[in-house]
């Protein structure tokens, strides 16, 4: 287990005034960090030979409606320390873009596929952004909050029929 | 196929299908050809199954020998499609899925026909949201829906039946007329 106090201590020292907050979920470290130098970090994290954060277990896009925000949370694995840290940068939620992380883990290229279809949020420099699970000539962005839930096609769901 | 129990009292014994009205008499029958095609046709049905959830679960147990749909005729599956006459869709059909159904309908010869299994096939079923089609007719012409959530193998062999009737009774001819063209020409086939 590598001590989160390490892990931060390196981090204002490399890097200084990334680091915005702290908090516990789940048993798990978050680190927000400012969205600017993340891939520096996590290349950082990554080479770094007391850490060595050499896998990227996930990478996802969450979605805060009230704060009118962006999330991306990367989750890193140290195999060889048996540790594990989550990294989360805030992005604006109209037309989030931020580096891509594919020249440090080739395993994002996917993930950040993923998000980018289902958040439209823009990785540049990555090889080939484009939609990975949902149709080609979808236009939105469905996990958006703002993206209706119920096919608006649907034509049986009717209120005089369900008394909704 | 009906079956009588006169033979041996207690037994089933399984007899041919009932032949159709015509003229009766030593040594000959006389009956319009549509009526013999059509009898052909409909106890020789091959079905095409196209199971994409848990509705091909009950076709299983369906083409299976306890309900065992070959004691309609239709025990020979094509898993081609060029040779079946029978599109069944049974599960959900995500939109990413849709161009390979029509594809798939797109390939069979005629005479063909669609039947619908379960909710999601007919309707969307529960999947009201934007990565399921909301219903296998907005891309494909559907002769029979089996509605159901999943249907039970009776509630599919009851669509087959009904699938038969429309196979025996349907003019010969109808594939070729202008209403049936302009059917298929409403969902952009050929």
């Amino acid at each position: 287990m590598i001590e989160t106090n390490k892990i931060l201590s390196f981090l204002n020292e490399q890097f200084p005034d990334t680091v915005l907050s702290t908090e516990t979920q789940y048993d798990m470290d978050v680190i927000h960090l400012k969205s600017e130098s993340v891939t520096d970090i996590i290349q950082a994290l990554k080479n770094h030979p007391g850490f060595s954060f050499e896998y990227l277990t996930t990478m996802c896009g969450i979605h805060y409606p009230d704060k009118k925000q962006m999330a991306i949370m990367y989750q890193l694995h140290s195999l060889s320390n048996n540790s594990r840290l989550r990294l989360k940068v805030f992005l604006p939620d109209d037309q989030p873009s931020i580096k891509s992380l594919t020249p440090v883990f080739r395993a994002a290229n996917w993930m950040e596929r993923e998000a980018y279809d289902f958040y439209g949020i823009h990785f540049e420099g990555h090889p080939d952004l484009r939609r990975i699970l949902n149709v080609e000539n979808m236009i939105a962005h469905p996990m958006r909050k703002e993206f209706p839930l119920e096919d608006q096609i649907r034509s049986d769901k009717d209120d005089k029929m369900f008394g909704r | 196929m009906s079956t009588t129990t006169d033979h041996k009292p207690g037994i089933k014994k399984p007899t041919l299908v009932d032949k159709p009205d015509g003229l009766e008499g030593t040594g000959f029958f006389a009956t319009s050809l549509s009526k013999v095609v059509g009898l052909a046709r409909k106890n020789s049905i091959w079905p095409l199954p196209f199971a994409t959830s848990c509705c091909g679960i009950e076709f299983m147990a369906t083409m299976a020998a306890h309900y065992d749909l070959g004691r309609f005729g239709s025990e020979r599956l094509s898993f081609s499609p060029r040779q079946a006459d029978l599109l069944m869709v049974m599960g959900t059909i995500a939109k990413k899925m849709g161009p390979v159904l029509r594809q798939v309908y797109e390939q069979m010869a005629e005479p063909r026909w669609v039947l619908s299994v379960g909710a999601c096939a007919s309707s969307g079923g529960i999947f009201d949201t934007y990565s399921v089609l909301q219903g296998i007719d907005r891309i494909i012409p559907v002769d029979v829906y089996v509605p159901g959530c999943p249907p039970r193998p009776e509630q599919i062999i009851d669509g087959i039946l009904n699938i038969q009737h429309l196979v025996e009774t349907e003019s010969l001819r109808r594939r070729d007329s202008a209403e049936y063209k302009a059917m298929l020409n409403q969902y952009g086939i050929e």
